[in-house]
């Protein structure tokens, strides 16, 4: 049985044998990986690009104190993007499977229809939830808008959820029990983690200093954008750091919905702030690659 | 039925499989027209699907067209010689090759050109692969650029063989051929196919092309898993259907789970099983749910118990967080949710769904609701705040009916809250209590007069709140639960709701009751409202329709209807006996007069039939009054008084229906 982490790095050097550039996570928090600028920016335009990494991704509304055996605050995502998506791209996936010792004549996949989509983003995409025996275990979306742009070329992204993949693959009925390496469960590296922050999320999070927060950074986020026009030498235009500042937003947006603090009505709106920003960060990006090209 | 001569296999990555019908449907069209369009013979001879492939056989088609001559007119035979020659010149032919040919304008230079049919091959190679990518699909993607090819998930391969030749041409960057793809672990990648030879090599590598085998296998395997344990599984077509079309090779499997789930209520089970996990629900032989599922896999054996495995590891996870919702929930009563609902948004214009039962408890009080039905409109909504609720949003209102249940309230109120989505089609049934009937009638009209009045109209296709469902429910209640309540005076005057649910009542009469659409045209020009009684006056129209003298006298209704307009004709003045002929006009009055009062006791007491016989047997008097008497009689004050009595006629027996409407042969 292979442990977490030995599931990672097969996964890993599956991808990277497939040529991919192996990252590692991105340092600010996010709700998926999907929303790391390795994958929001680099979908974007002409340029040929392939990249897989692991992604803590965090979701409060999703935090169950440590109690849930399935659900959680933080799940960790391995999130490829083959862009342009190789033709075989199907049996590419399968045999990353099969690279983690499933045997796939004695078991059941099925590709489900389920589009992706992300109004945050201004991101969607077509594709499929890959059930196996019954389980989700991948969403696998051709990417065709990122921040309300139509992208040249439509990357495959293949999301992985890491954390239900080795329950199965362990035969274990919660995550907290998964193997992460031998002598330690997931129990011990985690389960402060998602009860502590449970407890932060629903709980004891101050509402106001989270607007004031969010504010602050959809304010420099805008400020930066606004700079764009003017500024010279444009190659050097901290676009990447007006991205920061969106994912930040993002998540502060997802820590008010968990606190409750955002009332249905304006949450329509408050989407359409954090979007106009991500369309904000994904146009002048272009307009930088454009510029260098 | 001759054996198929051509095989078109577009091969692509996993089709939703609620598309697939439809697709196949206009690839058939679309290929007969290709056909047709280029007059070549042949015919379809099948379509068929599995999730990767979508299949078209045909069969008798011709090498190519035949030659054919085409007539082409030049100038006027009048322009003389020299036009003659540079027409000739044109078409490449000597003066002596041409012809005259007489039109209605005169004659004309003229030449017979023969024009050599194409083949066969090369028609199809130039028309298929606008045929493929003209399939029309609900949302299309690319794949490879912006620009590129658009379908409902890439194409990866497409098989063309006419004959034992391949059709060559290019779709969406993929080169046709005779090559076709297995299984994706069960089958080879690459399998070279002949058109007799298809479907064997596809069953050799673990494809069943056609639907219905993988139906019945299916169905054989359920069959085998359930016989002789006292166990049945639960009949679910749509899920069939879904199961057949996500697989290429189905083989059903039986899981199990622990029966201690059964504590759970069972629309919360079956839901999980159907919706979440596509399982059938399988029943003991006494009608209750079994702690068992089927599931059905997409490969041919599970020796080692894996798969089943692993789905009843689902399974438990998916039960697991159902009780825990249930438990989550249970800590506060539904009925303390209410004010709770001022977060939940209605519609954004609308505002919330507390805003909503507000609107819809004084609605159930107008509509006469009992105490139940006010109550159950009060908590119907609370369950959207529920976890339960959030998770299986299809759920909504059983989850409600229950825990009110669970927590004590009154049968009837929790029922009705239960009922109140109710009837979810045309085919379903209606809330099964009055305050049930109540509920769901109240939540749907105020859906539809507060859409209404903020311009949310349904046009075309778009119908975001699904208001056609919401007036065709309310219709369907009212006729099926007998009830009395005249719905106009709840539709707030509002002109365009009115006719919005005039449509709705004729597409009920019409398509769900089977009605002929002049007979409801007829009834429903005599009002709508009740519609309970619109009902019993159909009922009564079909039942009188086929005697013998109801059509005729239908006609004659009409002739009265074109007369009294052509005359500009103000209704409601009364005719005076002094002036009506004695004769047919004198006869037809006194039998309308005789028969007047009989007619309005039948009609009151709704015998509507008996009332229609009654209005059938005036038709000899009128036959007559037609056949003798001259209604423009020179005499202006005769003229009128005869107008009159029409009307009067017209008027008085149209209550039931306007005859004029019914089509007679």
């Amino acid at each position: 049985m292979d442990s977490y982490q030995q599931i990672l790095f097969k996964l890993k050097r599956y991808w990277s044998d497939r040529g991919c550039i192996i990252q590692e996570p991105y340092d600010v928090e996010v709700g998926a990986g999907t929303m790391c600028p390795e994958t929001f920016l680099r979908v974007l335009g002409p340029r040929p690009y392939r990249v897989a990494y692991v992604q803590p991704s965090r979701r409060p509304a999703d935090g169950r104190y440590g109690e849930n055996p399935n659900r959680l605050y933080k799940h960790q995502q391995l999130q490829v993007i083959l862009k342009p998506t190789p033709d075989d791209v199907i049996e590419q996936y399968l045999g990353s499977l099969e690279a983690i010792g499933i045997d796939l004549r004695k078991h059941d996949i099925k590709f489900e229809e389920d589009n992706w989509e992300s109004p945050t983003l201004g991101a969607w995409g077509i594709g499929w939830q890959v059930m196996l025996d019954g389980l989700e275990i991948t969403q696998f979306t051709y990417f065709q808008q990122c921040g309300g742009i139509d992208l040249e070329m439509a990357p495959a992204e293949l999301t992985y959820g890491l954390e239900r993949l080795s329950a199965f693959l362990q035969n274990k009925e919660s995550v907290y029990e998964i193997e992460w390496t031998p002598g330690v469960r997931y129990q011990e590296v985690r389960f402060a983690d998602e009860q502590q922050f449970s407890v932060y999320n629903f709980e004891l999070a101050d509402i106001e200093a989270l607007w004031q927060m969010f504010a602050l950074h959809e304010k420099e986020c805008q400020r930066l954008l606004d700079m764009y026009a003017k500024y010279e030498p444009k190659a050097r235009f901290p676009v990447l750091a007006a991205y920061d500042q969106v994912l930040k937003c993002s998540h502060l947006f997802n820590l008010l919905d968990s606190r409750g603090a955002i009332s249905v009505t304006e949450r329509v709106g408050v989407i359409g702030r954090v979007r106009k920003l991500a369309v904000g960060a994904a146009q002048l990006w272009m307009a930088q690659q454009q510029e260098a090209a | 039925m001759a054996n198929p001569n051509f095989l078109l296999e577009i091969g692509v990555e996993e089709i939703p499989d609620w598309m697939i019908r439809p697709a196949l449907e206009h690839l058939s069209k679309a290929f007969a027209t290709l056909l047709a369009d280029n007059k070549l013979k042949g015919a379809v001879s099948w379509v068929d699907a599995t999730p990767r492939r979508l299949v078209l056989a045909a069969e008798r088609l011709p090498k190519g067209q035949k030659d054919s001559v085409e007539l082409v007119t030049g100038p006027p035979k009048s322009a003389g010689e020299g036009a003659a020659q540079g027409f000739a010149r044109k078409l490449g032919v000597s003066v002596d090759q041409l012809e005259t040919t007489a039109t209605p304008k005169g004659e004309y230079f003229s030449f017979r050109k023969k024009v050599a049919g194409r083949t066969t091959a090369e028609i199809l190679a130039e028309a298929l692969p606008g045929l493929i990518l003209g399939i029309p699909w609900p949302k299309t993607m690319y794949w490879t650029t912006k620009s590129g090819a658009r379908f409902i998930r890439p194409i990866r391969w497409v098989v063309a063989l006419l004959g034992s030749k391949v059709v060559p041409f290019m779709v969406a960057g993929v080169a046709s051929s005779n090559v076709t793809s297995g299984h994706r672990r069960f089958g080879k990648a690459k399998v070279k196919v002949t058109i007799r030879a298809y479907e064997e090599k596809l069953r050799a590598n673990h494809v069943m092309v056609r639907a219905g085998e993988r139906r019945g296998k299916i169905e054989e395997g359920v069959a085998a898993l359930t016989a002789g344990k006292g166990l049945g599984c639960r009949t679910d077509e749509a899920l069939l259907d879904t199961l057949t079309y996500l697989t290429e090779w189905p083989t059903a499997i039986l899981g199990s789970f622990d029966p201690a789930y059964l504590s759970l209520p069972e629309e919360v089970l079956v839901t999980v099983m159907r919706h979440h996990q596509k399982y059938f629900s399988v029943a003991r032989e006494d009608g209750s749910l079994a702690p068992h599922f089927i599931a059905v896999m997409n490969v041919p054996s599970d020796a080692e118990g894996l798969v089943v495995a692993g789905n009843e590891r689902v399974l438990r996870a998916r039960f697991n967080d159902a009780r825990f919702f249930w438990e989550t929930d249970q800590k506060r009563k539904l009925a303390d949710r209410v004010e709770s609902l001022a977060n939940v948004t209605f519609q954004a214009k609308l505002g919330s769904y507390l805003d909503k039962t507000q609107r819809v408890v004084e609605l159930v009080k107008q509509l006469g609701g009992d105490e139940h039905a006010q109550r159950a409109a009060l908590v119907a909504k609370c369950d959207l705040t529920t976890d339960m609720v959030k998770e299986f949003t299809d759920l909504q209102g059983v989850v409600g009916g229950l825990y009110l249940r669970a927590q004590g309230e009154p049968e009837a109120v929790a029922q009705a809250v239960y009922d109140h989505y109710k009837p979810a089609s045309m085919e379903a049934a209606i809330p099964r209590t009055e305050a049930g009937r109540m509920v769901s009638l109240a939540d749907k009209l105020d859906t539809l007069r507060e859409c209404f009045k903020i311009g949310m109209i349904p046009s075309g296709s778009r119908d975001p709140f699904a208001l056609r469902r919401a007036a065709q429910g309310v219709v369907k209640i009212l006729v099926e639960g007998n009830s009395a309540l005249t719905v106009r005076a709840h539709l707030n005057g509002d002109a365009q709701l009115e006719e919005f649910f005039l449509d709705r009542i004729r597409y009920y009469f019409r398509e769900v009751r089977g009605f002929a659409y002049d007979e409801v045209n007829a009834v429903l020009a005599a009002g709508w409202d009740p519609l309970t009684d619109a009902a019993s006056r159909l009922e009564a129209i079909r039942a009188v329709r086929p005697t013998e003298n109801f059509e005729p006298l239908a006609a004659s209704f009409k002739r009265i209807r074109n007369i009294l307009k052509q005359a500009d004709w103000a209704t409601g003045i009364s005719y005076a006996h002094g002036l009506l002929e004695a004769g047919p006009e004198v006869d037809l009055c006194s039998r309308f007069e005789a028969l007047q009062p009989e007619v309005t006791a039948k009609r009151k007491s709704a015998d509507y039939t008996a009332a229609l016989q009654l209005i059938a047997s005036l038709r000899p008097q009128v036959d007559l009054f037609f056949d003798k008497v001259l209604v423009n009689s020179p005499d202006p004050n005769v003229r009128r008084n005869r107008l009159a009595l029409l009307d009067s006629l017209l008027r008085e027996f149209s209550s039931i229906a306007d005859f004029s409407e019914i089509v007679t042969s």
